[in-house]
């Protein structure tokens, strides 16, 4: 049995001016406004990323000839108060279709004030990517050092 | 944090770093079985190692003579550092994109 050491969830809140309606549209429907360009997995350059509004909806990248590369899948369908998409993106910067592989971030919107929203991040699971990397190369260190040198290499090539 | 992961993301844009740093993650190898096959010189494959170690995807330990290298595990948590600055910076983007067309319709 291989057993793949946990690693703490990514966790951010930040403050937005905007009512809490807004916000959770503009992170979902509108995500293509403001997602990094050079964040992509396809063999095309970026055309659109699209965040499909409903539970279990696709979260995927457009390239500008039309090929499509899926990311994720949203789990959780709040709407204007709580979000949950799997991240699907795994060893060899690939789309991996099994949710088990996947980690997850979940985004909570609450209401400040009429106009200002607390939107409260977190990205977790990271270590269900290692199993699914370790299962094919039996080793308790080798899952996380593949999906790392798969980052690498795309941040590298920026 | 962030210093550390540029470090070791410019590491293995080497692709002779990378070349070793995927052998190595298929289990702990001595210099010269890293080098067998490697289109270079086995002082070359010790110096890469070096440059793996000091930013700490790599450790070494001598047993029987030999001296062993493996993947370092704490150092590998880069990947939580990677996502944890790609958020911060992503959440920013989304702020700005937000309260600008917010503003832009409450005009």
């Amino acid at each position: 049995m291989n057993t793949v050491a946990t690693l703490p969830s990514v966790r951010h809140t930040i403050l937005v001016e905007a009512p809490r309606e807004h916000a959770f549209a503009v992170f979902t429907r509108g995500i293509d406004a403001w997602w990094f360009r050079d964040h992509c997995i396809g063999k095309e350059p970026l055309q659109e990323v699209v965040m499909e509004p409903r539970a279990g909806g696709r979260v995927y990248e457009r390239g500008v000839h039309g090929a499509e590369c899926d990311w994720g899948r949203v789990l959780v369908w709040e709407p204007p108060s709580r979000l949950v998409v799997a991240w699907q993106i795994g060893g060899g910067w690939k789309f991996d279709p099994d949710l088990a592989h996947a980690s997850e971030y979940e985004v909570r919107f609450f209401e400040e004030a009429p106009a200002r929203t607390r939107v409260e991040f977190e990205h977790r699971y990271f270590e269900r990517h290692g199993e699914a990397a370790s299962r094919i190369h039996d080793g308790v260190e080798s899952g996380w050092p593949k999906l790392l040198a798969a980052y690498a290499r795309a941040a590298g090539t920026r | 944090m962030h210093t550390n992961l540029k470090l070791r993301v410019q590491a293995l844009g080497d692709p002779t770093r990378m070349a070793i740093f995927e052998r190595l993650e298929r289990g702990p190898l001595a210099v010269g079985e890293i080098a067998r096959g490697l289109p270079v010189t086995r002082s070359a494959v010790s110096q890469h190692l070096k440059v793996l170690r000091d930013v700490g995807l790599v450790t070494s330990q001598r047993a029987a003579n030999r001296q062993i290298y493996r993947i370092d595990a704490d150092g590998v948590a880069g990947l939580r550092d990677y996502f944890d600055r790609f958020w911060h910076e992503a959440l920013q983007s989304f702020k700005q994109a937000a309260e600008k067309s917010f503003k832009e319709k409450s005009r």
